[in-house]
This record gives structure tokens, sequence and C-alpha cells, in this order.
């Protein structure tokens, strides 16, 4: 049997979920969309699967992911559906209930934190709630691992016997009006009739049930009739019988206790975090934190921790293989191409599970929606919402775990624009291209150099993001309608469960796709044109790429086939560019920025960096965008990118020459 | 004479909640705007009748925080221009 897990946002839905499943789950995208789905086997009972459904607050679609709910609700007929609902903000949850109710899919409702309404002295009458919902009604606590057996039991039980929710009598003018169309449309209207007459009153005429013309006028002057005795609009009139059914049975079976603690602590703690005055430099505070424990301290102790195992682990395999006796070329393609290229992208992994920890600590907290609600105002001017604000700082450090971050927009639309932007930030990979031209061009400048190129950035992603509101993603960004929830402590299991899974995605990632282009990197590097191990590195087929490009440099002022070379290899990583440089260039780290005075003029080095700045990111950084986006997104990503480095670089070029003259 | 007066005071008191002072109450008569973000709103149980407080704006000034049907829920000064409410 398949269950649907269907529930508002912010009501322990995925804590739940882990619960029923014991944590053993699939994660894939459901068809279409970017939007994640999960579904797993529900713990003793091998024959059930839960499918985790994205959280909504209706079931008339309003974003993308709400849209794939409602369609897979409609669709695929799970065999029942486990509606979960916080007992301790019923109404607005129970809005969601009656609609799902209508679908005609056996129902379950589990009425989570009900520990959090008795611990304030509220209580819930279960079984009068049951009797006027229409639908078997258990009271459990995801977190705490209360009523599961019971909820899993009723699921199951309901399904089996097929038991469909009672139909429910709002009373009222729109009741009756619901009723007439529902006789009209008759069988038309497929297995949930009472779906198909509201969606009719919202959505008006559709051909989907040839109706005549009689029948349409009838349905019409039964809404007009029911607008009219209502004294509201056909969309207000619905929502208000139900909001109005859901105060009257929630005053018949639900009792409030004092206002709650947890709402009082919530109160408490914004009124530091989102304060006129304070909120701001709170954010700043807790965004700088999050930056320097992933950057800095912990990400950084981990990633040299793992960077030294894998270089022993290099040295391991590096002997083994001496002592095998293997040939030249396979000892270089697999020490020189698959350990350093898997390795130097495994040593990102620290990072970004710290990285994950902190973010969904935040998110399950509560922060980032107040996160969203501080930076509001600022993401609006480019066509985005507070919430796209988080990722795009994290671009500052890394683009990889940056695009993944965008996973917790909940707007496709808002998701892909903001992916598109993270590679303004400059991350901080480039750094050693900003310190040794600096060093060599502009001594003594160097913090205003990085200003000024982080700052760039900042504009040319402003920019783009004008261009992008206006044409491809026209549009309003998802209006900003969002629920503050209450603070509360993360589940470490939920926490856990999601690094893991994003530890294992990076990790499935390095041994497939960097692993590949690893090697072709690799062959490029020590091959030259005949297939023949290349002499020296200026012999390689990446030198020969390299010459082949650099005519296309030659208007920004770097016409060095070295140059190019180093910027083809900096697709693998951006720490490359400068290594690869003072390879070619034969001079040591030291020399390098001697040498480079004689390849660049200070025009043309700040040309290069611009270009440096802007240009494609890195292949690790490409592939999570094809994850995201897909492949022919990814392409078109890379060449717009490196469009934008060469217009940028070519106006600092003329701009630059013209002043220096 | 006085009371008329009062009541006139009274009825002036309606206006949209995006002009609604941080701290006040007061009841929605009238839920404007259209399309998807309209019908949004309604789901979020922002009907007529239903009482809404203003908690607090963002600290620059827009969106605005606001507290109804026992929850917090954030909307912009845009929307709330869209939402009647008479002054409590």
């Amino acid at each position: 049997m398949i269950f649907a897990l269907a529930g508002n946002q912010n009501c322990g839905k995925t804590t739940l979920f882990n619960v029923l499943t014991g944590s053993h789950c699939h994660v894939g995208n459901f068809p279409g969309v970017t939007v994640e789905g999960k579904s797993g086997d529900i713990r003793g009972r091998d024959d059930c699967v839960v499918v985790d459904l994205p959280g909504i607050y209706s079931i008339r679609p309003y974003s993308a992911e709400e849209t794939v709910t409602r369609d897979y609700l409609l669709h695929n007929a799970p065999d029942g559906i486990i509606n979960i609902a916080d007992a301790s903000n019923i109404e607005r949850n129970l809005y969601l209930t009656l609609q799902l109710a209508e679908l005609n899919i056996p129902m379950v409702l589990a009425l989570n934190m009900m520990d959090e309404v008795e611990g304030n002295g509220g209580s819930i009458d279960i079984k009068r709630l049951s009797m006027r919902l229409g639908i078997p009604v258990v009271p459990i606590s995801a977190a705490k691992n209360e009523g599961i057996d019971e909820l899993i039991e009723t699921a199951v039980r309901t399904a089996g016997e097929k038991k469909l929710p009672a139909r429910i009598n709002y009373g009222g003018k729109m009741q009756d009006c619901i009723k007439r169309i529902r006789s009209i449309i008759g069988e038309r209207g497929g297995k949930a009739r009472t779906f198909a007459a509201v969606s009719y009153i919202e959505k008006g005429e559709t051909s989907e049930f040839a109706l005549s013309d009689k029948e349409k006028a009838d349905i019409e002057a039964a809404i007009t009739a029911a607008e009219k005795g209502c004294g509201l609009d056909r969309w207000a009139a619905i929502a208000d019988m139900r909001y109005a059914f859901i105060e009257k049975i929630c005053s018949e079976s639900v009792i409030k206790g004092g206002e709650s603690r947890e709402h009082k602590r919530s109160l408490k703690i914004d009124r530091v975090l989102t304060d006129k005055f304070l909120g701001l430099p709170m954010f700043a505070a807790i965004m700088a934190a999050v930056f320097y424990l992933t950057f800095g301290l912990v990400g950084a102790f981990l990633s040299d921790l793992l960077s030294s195992g894998i270089t022993y682990v290099t040295g391991l395999a590096a002997e083994g293989l001496d002592m095998l006796g293997v040939g030249e070329i396979v000892h270089s393609l697999i020490i020189d191409g698959i350990f350093a290229g898997v390795g130097s992208v495994l040593s990102f992994l620290p990072t970004i599970v710290t990285l994950f920890f902190l973010l969904s600590v935040l998110e399950d907290s509560g922060y980032m929606a107040r996160a969203a609600f501080i930076m509001d105002r600022l993401m609006r001017k480019i066509g985005l919402s507070g919430r796209s604000f988080v990722p795009m700082i994290i671009g500052f450090g890394c683009s990889v775990p940056a695009i993944m971050a965008t996973r917790t927009l909940s707007s496709e639309r808002d998701r892909k624009m903001t992916i598109l932007l993270i590679p303004f930030m400059s991350c901080s990979a480039k750094l050693p291209i900003y310190s040794v031209f600096a060093m060599a061009f502009f001594p003594g400048k160097s913090a205003l150099v990085m200003c000024l190129l982080y700052f760039g950035g900042i504009v040319c992603g402003t920019l783009y993001a004008g261009v992008l509101s206006r044409t491809k993603f026209k549009g309003e960004a998802i209006p900003f309608v969002m629920e503050l929830p209450n603070y509360r402590f993360p589940s470490l299991k939920s926490v856990g469960l999601l690094v893991w899974e994003k530890a294992k995605d990076f990790i499935t990632k390095a041994f497939t796709i960097i692993f590949a282009a690893s090697v072709v990197i690799w062959f490029l590097q020590t091959f030259d044109g005949s297939l023949h191990i290349a002499a020296d590195s200026s012999r390689s087929m990446l030198a020969w790429l390299g010459r082949f490009i650099s005519p296309v440099f030659a208007p920004l002022g770097f016409g060095d086939w070295r140059v190019s070379t180093s910027l083809l290899a900096g697709f693998t990583a951006k720490e490359a560019v400068v290594s690869t440089m003072s390879v070619l260039t034969g001079a040591s780290s030291e020399l390098l920025p001697g040498l480079l005075q004689g390849m660049f003029t200070p025009v043309s080095a700040a040309s290069f960096l611009t270009f440096s700045l802007l240009y494609t990111p890195c292949a690790a950084a490409v592939s999570t965008v094809k994850r995201e986006m897909g492949g022919m997104a990814a392409v078109g990503f890379v060449i717009v990118q490196c469009v934008i480095a060469w217009i940028a670089a070519l106006l600092v070029f003329l701009i630059g020459t013209a002043l220096v003259g | 004479m006085t009371g008329e007066k009062e009541k006139n005071v009274h009825e002036a008191e309606e206006m949209t909640l995006d002009r609604l002072e941080i701290g006040r109450s007061g009841i929605i008569t009238r839920v404007g705007g259209e399309g998807a973000l309209r019908v949004r709103l309604l789901d979020m149980g922002l009907i007529p009748r239903t009482r809404v407080t203003v908690r607090k704006a963002a600290p620059l000034g827009d969106p605005i925080e606001i507290y109804l049907r026992g929850y917090e829920l954030t909307i912009r000064l845009e929307e709330a221009k869209n939402i009647a409410v008479r002054v409590e």
C-alpha cells in the first residue's frame, strides 16, 4: 500500500517521516520539476510505502511545490493519506485537512505536538473531532515518538478497508451551491465530486466536464446566488465556509490552555532577533558565525585533516603501485589523475557537512524564516525574496554548497534564479589568484583590490539579476506570505539525516562526474597531440588548447597561451589557475609575481582579475548546477558566465587603457 | 449628538492593514487584490471577520509581521494594502 504524507510546513512532517520509516528512505525528484521527494518503507510493514510530499498550506496550487503535492494526490491515487497537523496551531492546519478530505481518498489525521498542547494545560476531544471531520484522528508526538504505532495501525486499517472520509456538511449558502454543482456535474466529476465542484467554482469554466450551455448557466446562477447570500465573492466565500466550520468544531472539541510556553518563548527571542535595531546586526553576526565555522574553524580543520588523510592514502597507493611495478602511464593516471582530482574535490566534504549541519539547525529552529523576513526588502530589489539571501552569502565561501542550499527555497523560479546569481559571489578558491596579482601589480593595495573585486561581483550579479527578472524569469517572485513558526529545538536525528544525505550525494558525485572529469583533464595534461606522453607541460594537449583559444583573450590584454591554459585548468578548480601558471612559467610561487610583471601590465592584470572573478565556476559547481537544473541549463550557464566575464574584462581593459594611456 | 459623533469616529477607523500601527489590532472587513495571491491570503485565514494584530515591521520597514488565528505571518506592505480592517 502507498501512503501520501501531507501537511503544512513547520508542523513536524519531516520528523514524522523519519519516525515512520526508521530513516530508510530514497531521495529523488518528482518528475519534471526539481522538487525533492522522499519515500520509504513504513517500519515493521514491508508492504507499506510512505511518500513525503512537499509541505503545503492549501491544495489550491500556488507554488511549483504545491502543484506537485496536488498532482500527486490527484493522479497517483495513493491508497491512503496521512495528514499531519500541528495541534498547537490547529485552526489553520485543519484548513488543509478539510481540502484533503474532499479528494475522497482514505485518510487519517495525525495530530502532532499533542504533548505541547497538554503541557500548556489544553486538551482536545479526539473522538468528537474525529466524528465532526469524518476521518480517524490519532494524537501523536513525532519528536517524542509517541502514538506512532497507533497511527500506522489506523492508517493501514483505514486504507485496507478503503474507508472514505465522510462527506462534511458545512452548512450555509456556499454548501448549497456546492451540492447543486455536484449534482449537475454528476458522474463526470469522477470519484472526488466535491473537489470537482469546488474547483469549478474557483477556476471557472473548464472543458474537462463537457457541460452543456444550460448546465453552465445553471452553475453560474447557483454561484452568483451563493455569493449574494454570503455577501462575499466565491473565493472568499469558500475560505469563509471552511474556516467558519473549523471555528465551530474547535469550539466544541478544543480547550485551549494558557498562552503556550513555546509561543511566549518565541516572542521573547524575536524581541532580539527581529528587533528594529538589533535584527540586522544579529543577522550579520549569525551569518558571520556560520561562515567562520564553515570555512574557518571547523571546516578548515576537518578539511586539512581529510586532505592529509588523502595525501597519506595517495602515498600508500603510489607505493603499492610501485611495488606492483605498473607502467608509468597507469601510475600517472591513478595518482595524478584520479587521486589528485577526486581527492581535491573530496576535501570539500567537511566544509559541506559543517555548512549543512549549521544551515539545517538554523532552518529547523525557525531562524531561516526570520532571516528571510529581515532581508526581504533588499532582495526584492533584484526580483527575489528574502529566502534567497542565505544561499547567496554561502557563495562567497564555495559555490557548490551554495547551489545545494537553494533547495531550501520554496519556489522553483526563485531557486533557479538564485543559482544563476551565485557565481557572482566570488568564491574563496579564487583568493590565491587575487593575492598573487595584487602582490605583483598593486603592492600595498591588496585589501582595496579584494574589496573592488568582491563588490564588482555583487554589482555585476545585481545587473544580471535585473536582466534575468525582465527576461527569462519574468513575472513575480513568489509573493512573500510566509509563516513565522515558533522557535524549536532542532531534532538531532533530522539534522543528522539531512547532513548524511547531502554528504552521500556529494560523495556519489565525487566518484562519478568528478572521477570522469579528472580522467579527461589528466589525459589532456599528460599527452600531446600525437598521443605520446608530453615531454613537458607546454606540449600537452591542454597547452595546445590554451594556444588555440588564446587569441580570444588578446583583446582583453592577455593573449599569452600560458594564461589561457591556466584559465582552462581553472575549470577543474580555481586553485589550479595559479598553480598551473607557475608550472607553465617554471617559476616557484615566490618568483611568480615577478614573472607575471613581465607578462601583464597593471591594466591587463585588472582585466585578467575581472575575467577570473566572473568566468565559469569550477567543474564541481557546474555539475551541481546540472543536477539542479539539467544538462542544457548547465552548458548555458557556463557559456553565459564566460561571455559576461569577457565583456566585463574588455570594458575594464578599454577603460583602464584610456585612463592610464 | 455626542453618541452619533463617536459612532462617526468609529466608522472612520477603517483603514488598510499597512497603515495599522504596530501593536494595534483590527477586524478584517475586506480582502482585495486578485488571483493566486489573494486566494493564498484567504487560505492562510485572512478572511473577513478575522482579528489581526500587527506585531512589528522588519528592520528595513517592510515586510510586516502580523498575528492571527494563533500564529504569526509575514506579508509585504504591498499585500497589506489590499486588506481593509476596522480598528479595534
